[in-house]
C-alpha cells in the first residue's frame, strides 16, 4: 500500500502524526476565537480596503484626471499593479496543477493556501483594467454581447480582448479547482461542528459523504482539471505579455516576452506564497505540515525562475545591441540609464542578484532569509513591470513628447488598497477554511510521514532482496 | 438513491490497510458491500469493489469540444458574415488571431462542464443533506456498509461476525 520513499527524502509531515491529529491540528484554528494578532491585522487590512473604496469613488467622481497619466505615458501604476497581481496569481495553480502532474508530494502542504492566494490576487488584478477605464460602469462593453449598435462586436483580434478571456477563464477555473478540493475538507469541518456551524459547513460541503465512487470521480476530476489548468496558467501570462509584445513600441515589441513573463510570474507568485506561508505556519502552528523542506523546495523554484528572468533581462540587452538598430538600442539604453534608472537598479538587484543567495542550503532553510527575500522579490517584480511600462512610454517616438510620470496619492491609494483587499480576504480564509488540504495530507501520510520513512525503506529493501533471491 | 429508508449495518476500521484486507475477505465470503466510505481516496480499493473507471474525463472532452466549436465558429461568423472589419490589413478570417480565445473557451467549457457533471452525478449540491453514517468518516475512520433492509437476524449475525473477524473497531446499525 504505502509507496516506497527513499529514506534520503525528507519527511513531509513531521511529529509522528495520526489521521486524527492531522484533522485536529488543521481544523482547530477555524473553531476558536481569533487571537489579538489576527484582529489587529484584520483591522489594518479592512482600513486599507476602505481607503481603496474611497480612491475608486474619487477616481470615478473626479475622473481619470485625478491620476498623473499624461498623453505620452498612458499606462502607469494601474497596469503595473495589474500585471504584478496577475503574476502573483500564478503560483497557486502552478503548485496545484503542474506539481500534481509531476507527482510532487510536497505540494499538498501548501497548495490550499497558495490557490486561495491565487484567487485573491486575480481578484485584485481584475480591479485595475476596470478602474482604468474611468467609466467603469461601462465595463461590460468588453464582452461580446448582442447590442443595439448593429450588433457591433468586440475585436477578437486584439490581445487586450484575449486578456479579458484569459483572465476570466483563469479566475473561473482556479476557483472551481480550489473549491472542489475544499469540499471534502468542508465536510470534515461539518462533521466536527455543531448547531448553525454544521448547517453552514454542510451547505459549503455540498453534502459530501466520502463514498468510494465519489472519491474515484473526485480524483479523476482533479487530474483532468490539473491537465487543463497547466496550459491555462502558461497561457494567461503569455497573453498578458501579448498586450505589450504585439504592440509596435520599441522595448515592448519582442518575442522574448511570453516565456520571460511566465517565468517572472512564477517567480513573484512563489515569493508571495513564501511571505504568506512563513507567517501562516507560525501563527496557526502548522510547522509540522509546512516544513523547512517545503520552504526549501519553494526557494529552489525562486532561485531557478529568478535566474531565468535574469537571463531574459540580459538577452534583451544583448539582442538590442546585436540588432544594430539605433532606435531599438536607444530603447534599452533608456531603460538602464534613462530617467527611471533607479527602477532598473531596483529590479536587477531584487530579482536577479538577491535570489542568488539561495545557492546556499543554509540560506534556503533560513526562515528569516526566506521572508526578507520574498519581500525583495515582490518589490523587484513590481519594479520590473514599472520599468517595462513607464520607462518605455516616457521616451516615445517624438522627443518633443517625452515626458515623466509620478503617481498621485489616488494611484498610490489604489495600490495600497488592493493590498488591503488581498489581506482581508486571506485573513478571512485562514479563519473559515482549512489552510492545508486535510484529505490530501492524510493520503500521503503513509508514504511521507516521518514515522513511516524508516519502516517503508526497510520493507522495500526486504522486497528487493527477496526478488533478487527468487531470480537467482 | 431510492426514497425508502434503508437499514445499514456498518463497521468502522482504523486503518486503510485493514480496510483493504477486510474488503478482500468480504469478497471471498460473497458478502454484498453497499458502499465504502473513507476520509481520503484509498488507492487499490476500486478494483476490489468492482468499480469501473470513471468516465468523467469523456464528459470533459465533450464539453471542451463544444467550447472549441463555440468560440471558433462564433468568431468566424462575426468576422466573415455578420460584421466583417479589416484590422491591420489582415484577412477577415484571420485564424491565428482566433487561437487564444478558442483555447481559453475550450478550457472554460471543459472545466465548468466537468465540475457541474461531477456534482450532479454524485448527488451533491449546496444545501443537500446526504445521509452520513458516522461523523468520524471524514476524520480518521474507514467504513464498510451493508444494506440490511429486511434481512434475517442470521444474515446480520453473519455480517457482524465478518466485522469482528476482519478487525473492525466498531459495528453499528443506522437507518438512513
Amino acid at each position: 500500500m504505502s509507496a516506497v520513499v527513499s529514506p534520503i527524502r525528507e519527511p513531509l509531515i513531521e511529529g509522528g502524526k495520526s489521521y486524527r491529529q492531522i484533522t485536529e491540528d488543521i481544523c482547530s484554528p477555524t473553531e476558536s476565537a481569533p487571537n489579538v494578532a489576527w484582529i489587529v491585522a484584520f483591522i489594518i487590512s479592512v482600513a486599507a480596503l476602505a481607503f481603496y473604496v474611497f480612491c475608486v469613488v474619487w477616481t470615478v467622481w473626479v475622473g481619470i484626471g485625478s491620476w498623473n497619466l499624461n498623453r505620452t505615458i498612458g499606462w502607469g501604476w494601474d497596469i503595473t499593479n495589474f500585471v504584478w497581481w496577475i503574476g502573483i496569481g500564478h503560483a497557486g495553480t502552478l503548485i496545484s496543477a503542474i506539481l500534481l502532474l509531476f507527482r510532487q508530494k510536497w505540494r499538498t502542504g501548501v497548495n490550499r493556501a497558495a490557490e486561495a492566494m491565487t484567487i485573491f490576487a486575480v481578484m485584485c488584478a481584475g480591479q485595475f483594467p476596470l478602474i482604468h477605464m474611468g467609466r467603469l460602469w461601462l465595463g461590460f462593453f468588453i464582452f461580446p454581447y448582442p447590442n443595439t449598435r448593429g450588433p457591433l462586436w468586440v475585436n477578437f483580434n486584439s490581445p487586450l480582448l484575449w486578456d479579458v478571456f484569459a483572465i476570466s477563464t483563469y479566475f473561473t477555473v482556479s476557483l472551481l479547482f480550489w473549491y472542489t478540493g475544499l469540499v471534502p475538507d468542508f465536510a470534515t469541518l461539518r462533521d466536527r461542528a455543531k448547531g448553525i456551524r454544521k448547517n453552514i459547513y454542510n451547505f459549503l460541503s455540498f453534502g459530501w459523504t466520502g463514498a468510494a465512487k465519489h472519491w474515484q470521480r473526485f480524483e479523476s476530476l482533479s487530474l483532468v482539471l490539473a491537465g487543463l489548468a497547466t496550459p491555462l496558467v502558461l497561457s494567461v501570462h503569455t497573453i498578458v505579455s501579448f498586450d505589450f509584445a504585439t504592440s509596435v513600441i520599441p522595448g515592448w515589441h519582442t518575442t522574448i516576452f511570453p516565456p520571460y513573463f511566465v517565468a517572472g510570474a512564477i517567480f513573484s507568485g512563489f515569493a508571495m506564497v513564501q511571505t504568506l506561508m512563513v507567517i501562516t505556519r507560525k501563527v496557526l502552528k502548522l510547522e509540522q505540515y509546512i516544513t523547512l523542506g517545503h520552504i526549501e523546495s519553494m526557494n529552489k523554484v525562486i532561485l531557478v525562475t529568478g535566474t531565468i528572468v535574469g537571463v531574459a533581462y540580459l538577452t534583451e540587452l544583448f539582442i538590442a545591441w546585436y540588432s544594430g538598430y539605433i532606435y531599438e538600442q536607444y530603447a534599452f539604453y533608456n531603460r538602464v540609464m534613462g530617467p527611471y534608472y533607479w527602477s532598473y537598479i531596483g529590479m536587477m538587484s531584487c530579482n536577479v542578484l538577491s535570489p542568488q543567495i539561495f545557492w546556499w542550503k543554509k540560506m534556503r532553510r533560513s526562515i528569516f532569509v526566506t521572508f526578507v527575500m520574498s519581500i525583495f522579490v515582490n518589490i523587484g517584480m513590481w519594479f520590473e513591470r514599472f520599468v517595462i511600462i513607464a520607462t518605455t512610454l516616457a521616451r516615445d517616438y517624438l522627443p518633443s513628447s517625452w515626458s515623466y510620470y509620478t503617481p498621485t496619492w489616488v494611484e498610490i491609494g489604489l495600490f495600497v488598497g488592493t493590498l488591503g483587499l488581498f489581506f482581508t480576504l486571506y485573513l478571512i480564509f485562514t479563519r473559515t477554511a482549512p489552510v492545508v488540504a486535510v484529505a490530501e495530507v492524510k493520503a500521503i501520510l503513509k508514504s511521507a510521514g516521518d514515522q513511516y520513512l524508516e519502516p517503508n525503506a526497510r520493507h522495500a529493501a526486504k522486497v528487493v532482496k527477496e526478488e533478487v533471491e527468487t531470480q537467482a | 438513491m431510492s426514497k425508502e429508508n434503508k437499514d445499514v449495518l456498518y463497521g468502522l476500521y482504523d486503518d486503510e490497510e485493514v480496510l483493504l484486507k477486510a474488503v478482500d475477505q468480504a469478497n471471498a465470503g460473497h458478502l454484498e458491500i453497499m458502499d465504502v466510505f473513507s476520509p481520503f481516496p484509498v488507492h487499490g480499493l476500486d478494483p476490489k469493489l468492482g468499480l469501473s473507471e470513471s468516465r468523467l474525463h469523456i464528459a470533459g472532452f465533450v464539453f471542451g469540444a463544444i467550447g472549441t466549436l463555440t468560440a471558433f465558429l462564433f468568431m468566424t461568423w462575426v468576422f466573415t458574415r455578420d460584421w466583417p472589419i479589416i484590422f491591420g490589413g489582415k484577412p477577415y478570417w484571420s485564424v491565428p488571431a482566433f487561437i487564444p480565445i478558442t483555447f481559453e473557451l475550450t478550457v472554460l467549457f471543459a472545466s465548468i462542464g466537468m465540475v457541474v457533471t461531477f456534482y450532479t452525478i454524485c448527488g451533491m449540491a449546496p444545501g443537500i443533506w446526504n445521509p452520513i453514517l458516522d461523523d468520524r468518516i471524514t476524520d480518521d475512520k474507514f467504513c464498510i456498509a451493508f444494506d440490511v433492509t429486511g434481512s434475517e437476524e442470521a444474515e446480520k449475525e453473519k455480517l457482524k461476525s465478518f466485522f469482528t473477524a476482519s478487525g473492525a473497531s466498531e459495528v453499528n446499525t443506522k437507518t438512513i
